[in-house]
Formats: C-alpha cells, sequence, structure tokens
C-alpha cells in the first residue's frame, strides 16, 4: 500500500518541482525566448485544436513504421545467420564497428542528396538507427544460446532446419526483444532529428515550422509532444517484452 | 539406425570375447582412449590418458573424481559430442563419431527449452525422430506419466522445481527409448532431499527399462548407491584409478553395513587421489616457474 502510493506520489511531486523550477527560470527571460509551463500548455491546446497536430502524428508514426519495420525484418535475419557463422562474423565485424559510430544523422547530406526532400530521408536515417541496435543485439542473443540446447538438438537427430527453426529462433528471442527495444527509443529519436532537417510535414518539422515564425511556445510544446509519444511507445514494448520474458521463464533482466 | 539389441542372449555365449573376466561382449569399449587439448594459454593438457573401460549392456557404472580428472571428457566422448584424439571409443562394436539418439545424454542444467511445455520439450525428442503427431503424444505422456509428471504437462520448465524439471529431461529421454542413458552430474544442482528420490526413482526404472547407465557424479555416496561398479578417476592426466564393483542386494539401501564398507574404501582411495593430485599441482607450480610456464 505504503510503496504504491509513493510509487505515485514521488513522481508526481518531482514533476510538481520541475514545473516550478521551469517558471522560476522563465521568469529570467521574456515570453518568447522562454515560455512558462501555462503558455506551452496553451500551445499545446491550440494544436490540438488546430486539427494539424494529428496529420503530423500520423505522418510520423508512418514513418517511423516503415523504417523501423525494413531494419527489423533485414537487421534479425542478418544477425541470426551472422551468429551462426563465426567465418562471416570475423568478416563483416570490422565493417560492423566502422560504420555503427557514424550518427545517422552524419547521413543526413547523402541522404538528401539521394533521395530529396519528404520522406526518404527520415525513412532512411531512422532505418540506419534502429538496424544496428537490432542486428548487434540479434548476434549476440544467438552467441548466448546455451550450449546445451545445441548438444541436446544434436543428440535427438534434429535436422538444422528443424534447429534453426525450433531452437535458434525462439531462443534468441527474448535477447532480440531487448534489441527491438533499445532499437525502437534511438529510432523515435532519429525520426525527430530528420524530420527536423529533411522533411516539411511530421512532428520534427512542426518544431522547425515553429522555429521559422519564432513561435517558442509551440517549440516547446512540439518537445514535450514528441517525449510523450516516445514514453508510450515505450511502455508498449517494455509490456511485449515483458510478456515475452514471462513466456520464456525470464524475469526482467536475461537470466 | 539403432543397433541391434539382443538382451536374450546369455553371458556365457559371448564369454569367449572376453576370456579373462568371463564377460558378455562390451555395449560400450574404450581402448586407450585419449583426449588432449590446447588450453586457453595454448599449452597441450590431456583431459583423458590412455582410457580403457568396458561398460556392460545393463549396467550401471559411476564415473567420480575430483574437478579436472576427465570423467566429463568420458561421457562426452562416449555419447559422441567429442572425438577421441587417440585410441577408440566403441559402442556396440561401432566406433562413436557422433551423437546418436540410441544414446541420450542427460545435463546437470536440464537442457529443457524454456519456451516450451513439459509435453512440447518431450515432443521435441520424439519429432526429431519422425515420430507422427498422434503417436508422439501418446509416447511423451507415457514418458511423463512415468516420471510422475503426467499432471504436470503443461507447465513449462520455471513453473516447475529443480527435481521436476530433471524429471522432465528424463522423460525427453526416455520416449525415443535409448538403450543408453549418459547422466553428466544429473542431481548436482538439485537438494539434498530431491536427489535421493530421483535416486531412488532412477533405480527403479532402471529395474524396469533395459538400460545401460554411465553415471558421472562428484558425490561418492551417490555412485555407490546408484552403481553396479564405480569408476574413479584422477587428474593431470586425466585417466582411470580404480574400479569398485559394488554387490549390494536389490532394492539397495544406504543403512546397508556393506555401503559403509565401500563407502570407506571408495573415500580412502579418493583421498589417496586427492593427495597425489595436490602434490602434483604444487609441484607443478614450482616447475612452471623453472620452465617458464612451459608446462609438464
Amino acid at each position: 500500500m505504503r510503496d504504491k502510493a509513493l510509487r505515485i506520489v514521488l513522481p508526481a511531486a518531482a514533476i510538481a518541482a520541475v514545473l516550478l523550477l521551469w517558471q522560476w527560470a522563465a521568469s529570467f527571460y521574456t515570453e518568447d525566448q522562454f515560455p512558462g509551463p501555462r503558455q506551452v500548455a496553451l500551445a499545446i491546446i491550440e494544436l490540438v485544436r488546430g486539427g494539424r497536430l494529428w496529420t503530423d502524428i500520423r505522418i510520423s508514426l508512418l514513418r517511423l513504421g516503415t523504417a523501423y519495420s525494413m531494419a527489423v525484418v533485414t537487421a534479425i535475419p542478418t544477425g541470426l545467420f551472422l551468429g551462426r557463422c563465426q567465418v562471416c562474423r570475423r568478416a563483416i565485424g570490422p565493417i560492423v564497428q566502422l560504420l555503427r559510430p557514424i550518427s545517422p544523422i552524419a547521413w543526413f547530406p547523402l541522404a538528401v542528396l539521394w533521395f530529396g526532400i519528404g520522406n526518404a530521408p527520415a525513412i532512411f536515417i531512422i532505418f540506419i538507427a534502429a538496424f544496428f541496435p537490432v542486428l548487434l543485439a540479434t548476434i549476440s542473443a544467438v552467441l548466448s544460446i546455451p550450449e546445451s540446447y545445441f548438444k541436446v538438438s544434436r543428440n535427438f537427430g534434429a535436422k538444422p532446419v528443424q534447429v534453426f527453426i525450433s531452437i535458434i529462433i525462439p531462443a534468441a528471442f527474448p535477447g532480440i526483444m531487448t534489441g527491438l527495444h533499445i532499437a525502437l527509443g534511438t529510432a523515435w529519436i532519429h525520426l525527430v532529428a530528420g524530420e527536423m532537417l529533411g522533411a516539411d510535414s511530421g512532428l520534427g518539422f512542426l518544431i522547425i515550422d515553429a522555429r521559422n515564425f519564432l513561435r517558442t511556445d509551440l517549440i516547446m510544446a512540439g518537445m514535450i509532444l514528441v517525449g510523450v509519444l516516445g514514453l508510450i511507445l515505450n511502455s508498449i514494448i517494455t509490456l511485449v517484452e515483458q510478456l515475452i520474458n514471462r513466456q520464456w521463464g525470464r524475469t526482467g533482466a536475461p537470466a | 539406425m539403432g543397433p541391434d539389441r539382443r538382451p536374450g542372449i546369455m553371458p556365457s555365449l559371448h564369454g569367449h570375447h572376453d576370456t579373462m573376466n568371463n564377460r558378455r561382449i562390451p555395449k560400450i569399449a574404450l581402448r586407450d582412449a585419449e583426449k588432449t587439448f590446447r588450453s586457453a594459454s595454448g599449452q597441450p593438457q590431456t583431459a583423458l590418458s590412455r582410457g580403457n573401460l568396458d561398460v556392460n549392456e545393463g549396467e550401471f557404472v559411476c564415473l567420480v573424481g575430483p574437478s579436472g580428472c576427465g570423467k566429463s571428457t568420458v561421457i562426452n566422448l562416449m555419447a559422441g559430442f567429442e572425438q577421441p584424439t587417440g585410441g577408440s571409443v566403441t559402442i556396440d562394436g561401432k566406433p562413436v563419431t557422433e551423437p546418436d539418439p540410441d544414446h541420450i545424454m542427460l545435463f546437470q542444467d536440464y537442457g529443457l527449452f524454456p519456451w516450451k511445455s513439459a509435453l512440447d520439450n518431450v515432443l521435441f525428442g520424439l519429432k526429431c525422430r519422425g515420430v507422427k503427431d498422434r503417436e508422439a503424444k501418446q509416447k511423451a505422456l507415457a514418458a511423463l506419466d512415468t516420471v510422475g509428471l503426467g499432471t504436470h504437462a503443461h507447465r513449462h520448465p520455471h513453473e516447475l522445481s529443480g527435481g521436476m524439471r530433471q524429471r522432465v529431461s528424463l522423460a525427453r529421454a526416455l520416449a525415443v527409448e535409448p538403450s543408453v542413458l549418459f547422466m553428466d552430474e544429473p542431481f548436482a544442482a538439485l537438494d539434498a532431499f530431491t536427489k535421493l528420490r530421483l535416486q531412488d526413482e532412477l533405480l527403479e526404472l532402471r529395474s524396469k527399462r533395459d538400460l545401460t547407465v554411465v553415471f558421472v557424479t562428484h558425490d561418492l555416496d551417490e555412485a555407490i548407491y546408484l552403481g553396479d561398479r564405480v569408476v574413479l578417476m584422477a587428474p593431470d592426466p586425466g585417466r582411470f584409478v580404480n574400479i569398485m564393483k559394488i554387490e549390494l542386494d536389490s532394492p539397495r539401501s544406504r543403512t546397508d553395513e556393506r555401503f559403509e564398507q565401500y563407502r570407506k574404501e571408495l573415500y580412502e582411495a579418493f583421498d589417496l587421489v586427492h593427495r597425489q593430485s595436490a602434490r602434483i599441482g604444487s609441484s607443478m607450480v614450482g616447475k612452471e616457474v623453472l620452465e617458464g610456464g612451459s608446462g609438464i
């Protein structure tokens, strides 16, 4: 009981403190430079009433969905394959390690050059942002499959296809899920970045557009909306992950 | 596929194969079997040196010894997970080159698939054997019944206790009707009471089925209680040092006076091995310093 109450009271108190701090900090600036919580709340209401917000959210989620699915569909099979093929891992490893530290944003000039302004550069950037976490998580998930699973399979005379479908994929699944979780977060971060740079719609564009009109209240409203949507996406995937872990007999952290 | 089993053949008929001991043809035979490998630091190590051992059909043989004595190597060689670097390992007269569904290994960590229910785990083995769905399910349920888990068929491993998990793993093995069970410290992770109960169940099972069992353990009491013979191993290099034939009445009793006698003998032999290996261990340290870590 007391624990549960604390779980609600503590975050609520923290949010209240942040709002107060915000209000206090904003008092040193003009409204146009640094709007307070009240102005930003009004700006959010303005966005919601205006109707454009829903189109922007829909477009952003669509881009995220497209790029994320593309990354998942390519990264998981590649990861499963690399996880099982040591020679390939050795061959491709350095390339992956070289590409991975390049921020997806750095691809932006090329992306616009290749795909023009619109959906494509944003999708491309999200794809890159989501691809590597899923790939690396899949490889490490395959590598951490207990040796005894393979011994048991060999002992009963399982065929390679059987091993792949009924052992490797399900055994690696919780680990892959961790990658999917991380990738969704990075994808969402880079979606906004991508839309700020090379799009004329979406939540990222909403923020840039507000800047062009010096509407700082709308900029902050956009930022808060991005945060809220990210929180919702994260909650959904956390739930899915927990469900899977329960099914697999793992509780939270990998066993 | 599977080897022909000839439970009806009398030992005396095949006595001439091994005139010295007047035994029947061995089910499993190690002939000067050797296993060397390179350690992480690149030094060659001998996990098993000149291993000679016969396991007869229907026999229950326990391998005991301190860690590093090669008992796991022996069972892995027999089960076909590893290949000898010298000598030969045969089952039913044929060299063991790969794991065989007729010889199933049980592991200390159960080797169960956590995302599959107990039933599906047992079905996995049967499906690998190409048994059709309906028949497979019947066999799987029967096997779970045998180990007393008929009512737990739809539970997942994480919903079962350690003892129950090892029973599922046993059911999975029994379902494909192997002639040999390899058990690599199967009860080592269980609490003392569960362990005793599973030992009794294993003996009972064995009295009903035509099974040859090779059982690795570091528990000397367990080895005496279960084994027809107890093979003591020693490390550096891994080798067989002592084979003790256990002649206790069936069903066995842990309070039998002769049990105490065997226990005493085995502990004495074990102490000897232990002291020797400790001595070798300390002399090796000195040697490594002198020879710059080149080993023995």
